[in-house]
């Protein structure tokens, strides 16, 4: 890097009070008012699951629509998304910016398949013969089971899929030849939304999903 | 001034200049221009507190047609719906565009001055907050024009009111309006906040530890706090809510399966750490003022820093004391009591220190102290009104009666209203460069604790005796009229005593008859003052470093090793992010993708229900679009060269 560039960066990340870049300070308090987002959402969701615990009369037994087999495989792939993660943050922490590439596009092939899964999910979940869960039914019966269930995971793949566009936003940017070690902190703090994701998801696997076969 | 400055070019901005769909704003830009495109703080805090105080016109206006129908019984200024959309118009305006915008302008103005900073950590940022609680504003109001007109459902939402089903007007749009509304000016604070703690966590100059923060800056951070970790649930509960009305779920449709009594939680568990939101800064303030006009120190710094700290923790663990009569059970409503009871404690301390530190004082009663000691006496009113709802029989007597409203107007114009008008009449002159009338400032001040008290301690008594809240009218023979046309009177004095502030607010920034300020008018303590009035555009020439709490005091009469040093002069100069249009078009981008989801649903002539997700997607476009420029732009800047003394 010249002389120039290291100029330059200086006026953009200058020294803070903590020595924690200011771009971490943010999102690890978007972090935290995140956790408060998918709380509510959770919450809603148990709430609901011990209120009404039935539907049309007969006890939910919810197994007959879920595919246990797919989210296990889903749930792998998404936590090894995060190996990926962490190592193109090492690798631009090192600044090899072709094994960061390599990295951040391991990520988001394992985001896109973990989404695909979720659409196909969601759609088979919508026509499962005999056992249709919809945004307001059951088997045709009203229920909240779909409204809780679809929001809150809905919620989640959206996160997911922002994670996915802004790697592919710095994909794309590592070609212009601009990118460098400087650009560090902007990874690792794709990186800090990435895990925090994941995190939600190894809550929301075993209290949505799992726990509906320890019944 | 006697600044010099040149146009600063970092490496790469030449080639990002390619990229630009439109130019971005230089250095001298002036004018309209300048102002939808400045990321300056002090800008960005000045229109914050501007459209704040336009909403509280018009929020006033409302509250004046609610006191004029109520003024005799069966009366019909207003028709009931007309009556329901005015309470609920009235509430959300004040609470959301009036009393929070007008803290966030004083955050914005001052917690960057009062910490050693230039601006805050993210400029642009803080313009979007700002486009965003515009943007809402006008959503929440142009509901208005459409169908249902405004919404009539309380500024509690509550469940059912909200259900398509149960709308008096069929295909009411009110309630729509209302949440899209409520979830842009939630992204608007949520923004804000994340800028404000990184701001006050890592921008501050050096030697400005976390104790020696000036406590409105401390009550800044707190307040940040509780809107990232209170607004989710408010958020989320209008998400649940959106789906309901849009795409038929069930959250709180009690017929297919929800539970109305859920939103009541989801909203209280924002709802009261939000009365904390509104309280906090106005206590900040006054907590600068009260020592600035008894000439002494805050009595008990750390612990008035440490038991806002504690109201805000405690806020979020009190919120079903709004809802004790919607049975909940023994041990829950036991629990909530006593932890609503607790939270009287930090409360009493802050007031105790304040009375602590004008005793023995040599108190002047200028203008603003005259309002910081209108906050205290009025809102320990409120407080002790407070303290009797946490009892849970008196609080099922008073639920749904004229004693609540007279409770939390105490609380909200008696505390944060005043609080707020006190921090205009201390800092204006800062802003301006220019003194205010005081003699008109203090008639202002009487008009208003006249007419506040003329309206709002008669409710006590309405409430006893058994006026309901939120009802257009009542009958003749219970004895209620001669109270509200007293309380009517009251308004209409108030109206105008807030009208008179707001011109002598307005009119300081035009008005060059008004004395000049100088850089310290009242003596006081905090960073700030030490800096010229106005503040120049970079804030400080050469970064403070500080030696003590309440600087600008030691600077003055504080022993030699207590004086502040600045930094070195730096040969690069004062590098000045600069402007960008980015922030202002991607609010557009959300103000259009609201507007989209509003109307993205038409009946065709089949009767059929048809989906048109055209303009959203269009307008959900340009936001991203904007972010990815703005992303692409980078902070940009230009160098200033102040001169030695220059600040």
């Amino acid at each position: 890097m010249s002389d120039a560039s290291a100029h330059a960066l200086e006026h953009h990340e200058p020294v803070t009070s903590t020595g924690i870049p200011n771009k971490k300070v943010l999102m690890w308090a978007f972090l935290g008012s995140d956790c408060m987002f998918f709380g509510t959402l959770i919450s809603t969701h148990l709430i609901y699951r011990k209120i009404s615990a039935t539907v049309g009369g007969n006890f939910l037994d919810i197994r007959d629509v879920f595919d246990i087999e797919l989210t296990s495989f889903s749930t792998f792939i998404l936590l090894a998304s995060s190996l990926f993660m962490a190592l193109g943050v090492s690798a631009i922490h090192k600044g090899n910016l072709k094994s960061m590439r390599w990295m951040l596009f391991g990520t988001i092939i394992f985001g896109a398949i973990f989404l695909a899964c979720q659409v196909y999910e969601f759609t088979h979940f919508i026509h499962a013969p005999g056992n249709e869960l919809t945004l307001s039914t059951y088997r045709g019966e009203p229920h909240v089971f779909g409204s809780t269930f679809y929001v809150l995971t809905g919620t989640h793949g959206t996160h997911v899929a922002i994670g996915v566009f802004w790697l592919i936003g710095w994909l794309a940017y590592s070609f212009t030849g601009k990118m460098s070690v400087a650009h560090a902190i902007d990874i690792e703090i794709c990186g800090l939304y990435w895990h925090f994701v994941d995190i939600v998801w190894i809550i929301i696997f075993p209290v949505i999903y799992l726990m509906e076969y320890a019944l | 001034m006697a600044t010099e400055s040149i146009k600063y070019l970092a490496p790469d901005t030449e080639n990002k200049a390619k990229t630009q769909v439109f130019p971005r704003p230089g250095q001298h830009t002036t004018g309209l221009i300048d102002w939808l495109t400045t990321i300056d703080h002090k800008k960005i805090g000045l229109m914050y507190g501007m459209t704040a105080l336009f909403f509280l016109i018009v929020g006033g206006l409302e509250a004046l047609l609610i006191r004029s129908q109520l003024w005799d019984h069966n009366m019909d200024v207003l028709t009931n719906r007309q009556y329901n959309q005015m309470f609920t118009m009235h509430g959300t305006t004040m609470v959301f565009l009036v009393i929070m915008p007008l803290s966030a302008a004083f955050f914005n103005y001052l917690m960057p001055l009062q910490i050693g900073a230039r601006d805050v950590a993210f400029p642009r940022m803080n313009a979007l907050s700002l486009w965003c609680f515009i943007s809402g504003g006008l959503i929440l109001n142009l509901s208005w024009f459409f169908t249902g007109g405004s919404p009539a459902i309380g500024w509690f939402g509550y469940a059912p009111l909200t259900d398509t089903r149960f709308a008096e007007v069929v295909g009411d749009m009110g309630p729509d309006f209302w949440i899209f509304s409520l979830q842009i000016l939630g992204v608007a604070s949520l923004l804000a906040s994340f800028n404000f703690i990184t701001t006050i966590i890592n921008m501050r100059a050096p030697g400005m530890t976390m104790m020696r923060l000036p406590v409105f800056t401390w009550m800044t951070l707190i307040v940040s706090f509780l809107i990232i970790l209170a607004f989710p649930a408010i958020t989320i509960a209008l998400v649940e809510l959106m789906f309901d009305r849009t795409y038929g779920t069930n959250f709180y449709d009690f017929l297919e399966g929800g539970k109305p009594h859920l939103w009541q939680h989801l909203f209280w568990i924002f709802g009261h750490p939000e009365v904390y939101i509104l309280i906090l800064p106005a206590m900040g303030i006054v907590s600068e003022v009260i020592p600035v006009f008894s000439r002494k120190p805050l009595f008990g710094y750390g612990l008035i820093v440490f038991s806002g700290a504690i109201i805000g923790f405690m806020g979020f663990a009190v919120w079903s004391h709004h809802m004790f009569t919607t049975g909940m059970g023994v041990v829950a409503t036991s629990a909530f009591a006593m932890l609503t009871m607790l939270i009287a404690i930090p409360t009493g301390i802050k007031i105790f220190n304040w009375i602590g530190t004008m005793w023995g004082g040599r108190i002047r009663f200028d203008t603003p102290m005259l309002f910081a000691l209108g906050f205290i006496t009025m809102f320990m009113i409120g407080g002790f009104t407070g303290i009797m709802h946490s009892s849970v029989p008196i609080d099922a007597q008073h639920q749904d009666s004229y004693f609540v409203v007279a409770h939390f107007h105490y609380v909200l114009i008696g505390g944060a209203l005043f609080g707020l008008f006190c921090g205009f009449y201390f800092w204006l002159p800062k802003m301006t460069g220019r003194m205010l009338n005081e003699k008109l400032g203090k008639f202002v001040f009487t008009l208003m604790f006249l007419g506040f008290n003329l309206t709002f301690f008669p409710m006590h008594y309405l409430g006893m005796i058994g006026q309901p809240r939120r009802t257009h009218t009542y009958n003749e023979g219970h004895g209620f009229e001669t109270w509200n046309q007293i309380a009517t009177v009251g308004a209409f004095i108030l109206g105008v005593g807030i009208v008179i502030g707001i011109y002598q607010f307005v009119s300081a920034f035009f008005n060059k008859k008004l004395k000049p300020a100088g850089n310290n008018p009242w003596d006081a303590r905090t960073l700030e003052w030490a800096l010229s009035s106005p503040v120049k555009e970079y804030n400080f020439a050469r970064t403070p470093i500080i030696k003590a709490k309440d600087q600008a005091w030691e600077n003055n009469y504080g022993p030699r090793e207590n004086h502040a040093e600045k930094e070195p002069l730096d040969d690069h100069g004062v590098h000045m992010p600069d402007r960008s249009w980015w922030p202002l078009v991607t609010a557009l981008g959300l103000f259009g993708l609201a507007i989209g989801m509003l109307f993205h649903r038409n009946i065709d002539p089949s009767g059929e229900l048809v989906r048109d997700y055209t303009v959203p997607i269009l307008a959900g476009s340009i936001a991203i679009i904007g972010m990815i420029m703005w992303a692409l732009e980078g902070p940009g800047g230009y160098h200033l060269f102040p001169k030695e003394n220059d600040e």
